[in-house]
């Protein structure tokens, strides 16, 4: 046993001598994203040319197959220099919390990050005032899509609140379309309970609601899940076999007048789907939601033993760089972090989007892990089906509060 | 020193790495999970991927928690759907396989080809069945068109997003209800016992019986697992996923029944046949108890098959809908989505001693058939 650790250490100095300049970067960014990720790595080979990057991926799943690579690669002693994860609490809850992660404070700091990226987001991404990682992209999670030519022929525009939202859905019942607003697969339909939360409760009680102030069991989420109820009793009754994509055609061939999904519907209507901005597709921020921006991001992180830290911190200043933002971001169909990026670079979408990233308040989204920690997210969709079926709020409620004392974020 | 021939040296030599990689690999790796079960390893996010965490062990909380706790009601239905998607999928492999094999026992022309076509599917895995499948059962397309072939309306029908059930019951019942099966087994050992003149047996049976109705009766109703009553039943969303299993392990019953066909001598068939049985008869009272044999063993290869199943319903209705899940798939979600890897060992001890009331009493019984012979 002894030998054989020996012979391992051995092993591990003379790797880590003969490649002086490696960097190992873990993501689940291929396919479509492969290019956007791309541009990154060759911005940091202009920057390092004698650096030699190891791009590993692991596609698939949303990152939940990635994400189990990395578990055991981290349990097994040899984490990646550095590793994607969604800003916010899936990387605190999961591996901050259990003192695997560097505090990137100094980094902030002789960056001059703390400026560029808004507060809120700051906010966001560390405990007690440390960040732990840097946000690459940010795509937004409340908005609401439509077909502006179906709209017009069914005489209805896209409402401003979820009261408004309802009486919409029974004039368009009354006219003959089944199911108005169209839902997907269990995530897309959190994806949608956090924007009614957020569209009736205020994004004040939001934030109350992630940090443990405001119970779920408190009558104002119990009605918030009642409204719910009803903005599901709009919906598609085969929402569980749809992907996201399935989701956002029917709005286009005007089987269904609404979808909420979050920003990246924008470059499946233009690429996918060849349509142009504010004819083809429309969007809106969702009900009730108007001066709020509900983000989500991707970001890097530095693990505690990374083989080459000063490779990775590289890395990271590259990330948070303006010219790295905007060598990503507009290849991803998503906006900068950072508030001073160059607009000319994005299409018709991102630049209202980032107009409204300068100018909203800036929550976190639960579904995509920004507020909440993953032991919390995937235990949910199981209660959203039971609600979703039973429509008991009050039971939906109490469940809600008894996942969130478990996963720490309540008491 | 005459019991270590060389030979004996040589089959232990042999055996030793291999015993070895199983005690560690199989065994050991079962007692640590079991282990795993009893902490609260993963319970605390905090502790459940820290580099020295603190885990304490917390005896039966976990399964506890499984059977009773307010949040596991996922747990729960899963455990009832996999019964009822065992029972189908064995009863549906069972007869279409039987069928299949009785039809090809007659020698149609082609035999070979059928054969080959029937025990295809078997080569596929279970995730390109699933993936096929779910296309096929997509709301408005696949199989819900079909009927439009024959100039009626397209089926509506929801195969793998419904949310509708039947035979539901209150877990809270789960005691009594297991009570009052067990007891009405017993009773009819019991009565079985008294034919044969069995005294003790029938003594033995009926008293548990009576002890078991007592219980019933008297302490059963007054249980209260959960606080409030909790229905599961048989999710119609199951139907389609009971089809695809069916489509893809038909064909290896089928070979299974064949051979066992083909094994039983003609001889009997034309004694049958000479004392006077018709087709019905013959194959009543003289091949299907011939064949009881490889029911048994095809129901315990199908029934651990369909006890673990993963990759088929993660295919088919993906990882987060509750009205498909299954045990395996929870306690992968479980130990490496959320972390609580406790937890997560507690639904893979379950479903290890659910698989093991399917294999041990075929295993031991195998034993002694072949001690018998030796």
């Amino acid at each position: 046993m002894k030998k054989a650790l020996l012979l391992a250490a051995a092993l591990a100095v003379t790797t880590s001598a003969s490649a002086a300049g490696k960097l190992e970067i873990f993501s689940w960014w291929s396919g479509d994203e492969g290019p956007a990720l791309e541009a990154l790595i060759k911005l940091y080979k202009q920057k390092y040319p004698s650096v030699t990057v190891d791009n590993a991926t692991v596609s698939g799943g949303a990152g939940t197959n990635a994400k189990a690579v990395l578990k055991t690669r981290m349990l097994g002693g040899t984490p990646p220099d550095s590793f994607q994860a969604h800003a916010g609490q899936e990387l605190i809850g999961t591996w901050v919390v259990a003192g695997r992660m560097e505090d990137l404070s100094s980094l902030f700091k002789s960056e001059g990050w703390d400026k560029v990226f808004p507060k809120d987001l700051v906010k966001l991404i560390s405990t007690n005032g440390k960040p732990w990682s840097v946000p690459v992209n940010v795509h937004r999670s409340n908005v609401m899509w439509y077909n502006p030519a179906k709209l017009k022929a069914w005489g209805v525009t896209a409402p401003k609140t979820w009261p408004e939202f309802l009486k919409t859905c029974s004039t368009l019942k009354a006219k003959g379309v089944a199911a108005p607003l169209v839902v997907g697969e269990n995530w897309t339909q959190q994806h949608l309970w956090e924007s009614v939360m957020i569209g009736t409760l205020g994004s004040a009680n939001w934030e109350n609601l992630w940090a443990g102030k405001l119970k779920f069991t408190d009558p104002k989420v119990v009605g918030a899940f009642t409204t719910f109820g009803k903005v599901m009793d709009c919906a598609n009754k085969d929402a569980s076999g749809l992907s996201w994509q399935q989701a956002s055609d029917r709005i286009i061939d005007g089987t269904s007048a609404f979808n909420v999904m979050g920003d990246w519907a924008a470059g499946y209507f233009t690429t996918t789907k060849k349509l142009a901005p504010n004819t083809g597709f429309g969007w809106a921020p969702a009900p009730g939601t108007t001066k709020t921006f509900v983000m989500l991001a991707d970001s890097f992180g530095l693990p505690k033993g990374a083989k080459d830290r000063a490779e990775a911190l590289n890395w990271l200043k590259v990330l948070g760089s303006k010219a790295g933002q905007d060598a990503f971001n507009p290849l991803k169909g998503s906006i900068a972090a950072r508030t001073d990026s160059d607009l000319s670079k994005y299409n018709t979408y991102s630049k209202s989007a980032a107009a409204d990233w300068k100018s909203n308040k800036i929550v976190g989204s639960m579904v995509h892990g920004a507020v909440a920690p993953e032991s919390f997210t995937s235990a949910f969709g199981a209660i959203i089906d039971q609600f979703v079926a039973s429509k008991n709020s009050a039971a939906a409620a109490a469940a809600a509060q008894q996942l969130a004392v478990r996963a720490g974020i309540s008491k | 020193m005459k019991g270590l021939s060389k030979d004996r040296l040589w089959s232990i030599a042999v055996l030793t790495p291999s015993i070895i990689l199983i005690a560690v690999f199989v065994y050991g790796f079962i007692a640590r999970s079991v282990y795993v079960s009893m902490t609260d390893w993963g319970n605390d996010p905090a502790q459940a991927l820290a580099l020295n965490p603190i885990i304490r062990f917390t005896g039966f909380a976990n399964y506890q928690d499984l059977f009773t706790g307010f949040l596991q009601g996922r747990f729960r239905q899963e455990l009832v759907s996999t019964i009822f998607f065992t029972l189908f999928f064995i009863l549906g492999c069972l007869g279409l396989g039987l069928g299949l094999a009785l039809i090809l026992d007659r020698n149609p022309r082609g035999e070979g080809l059928w054969r080959t076509i029937f025990l295809f599917p078997m080569s596929l895995s279970f995730i390109v069945t699933g993936t096929i499948w779910r296309w096929m059962l997509q709301p408005q397309g696949g199989l819900n068109q079909a009927p439009t072939l024959f100039g009626a309306p397209p089926s509506t029908f929801a195969w793998l997003s419904s949310t509708d059930a039947i035979w539901k019951f209150d877990w809270n019942k789960l005691p009594l209800l297991t009570a009052s099966v067990v007891g009405f087994v017993l009773v009819v050992m019991a009565v079985r016992a008294a034919r044969s003149g069995d005294r003790t047996r029938t003594l033995v049976a009926g008293g548990c019986a009576a002890l078991l109705f007592l219980w019933a009766l008297i302490i059963g109703p007054n249980i209260k697992m959960l606080p409030a009553p909790e229905l599961h039943g048989f999710n119609f969303a199951l139907i389609g996923i009971i089809i695809a299993a069916v489509w893809q392990m038909s064909g290896y019953t089928m070979a299974l029944y064949l051979a066992g066909l083909r094994g039983i001598p003609e001889e009997l068939r034309e004694a049958a046949k000479v004392d006077g049985a018709n087709d019905l008869g013959m194959y009543q009272h003289v091949i299907f108890p011939l064949l009881a044999p490889i029911t048994l063993s095809a129901m315990i290869v199908l029934g651990h098959i369909s006890l673990k199943i993963f990759d088929l319903v993660y295919a088919m209705a993906g990882p987060d809908n509750i009205n498909t899940s299954v045990p395996a798939l929870n306690m992968y979600l479980t130990s490496f989505r959320q972390n609580q890897f406790a937890l997560g060992a507690a639904i893979g001890t379950i479903l290890l001693i659910l698989v093991a009331f399917v294999i041990v009493p075929y295993l031991s019984s195998q034993f002694r058939t072949e001690e018998g012979h030796a």
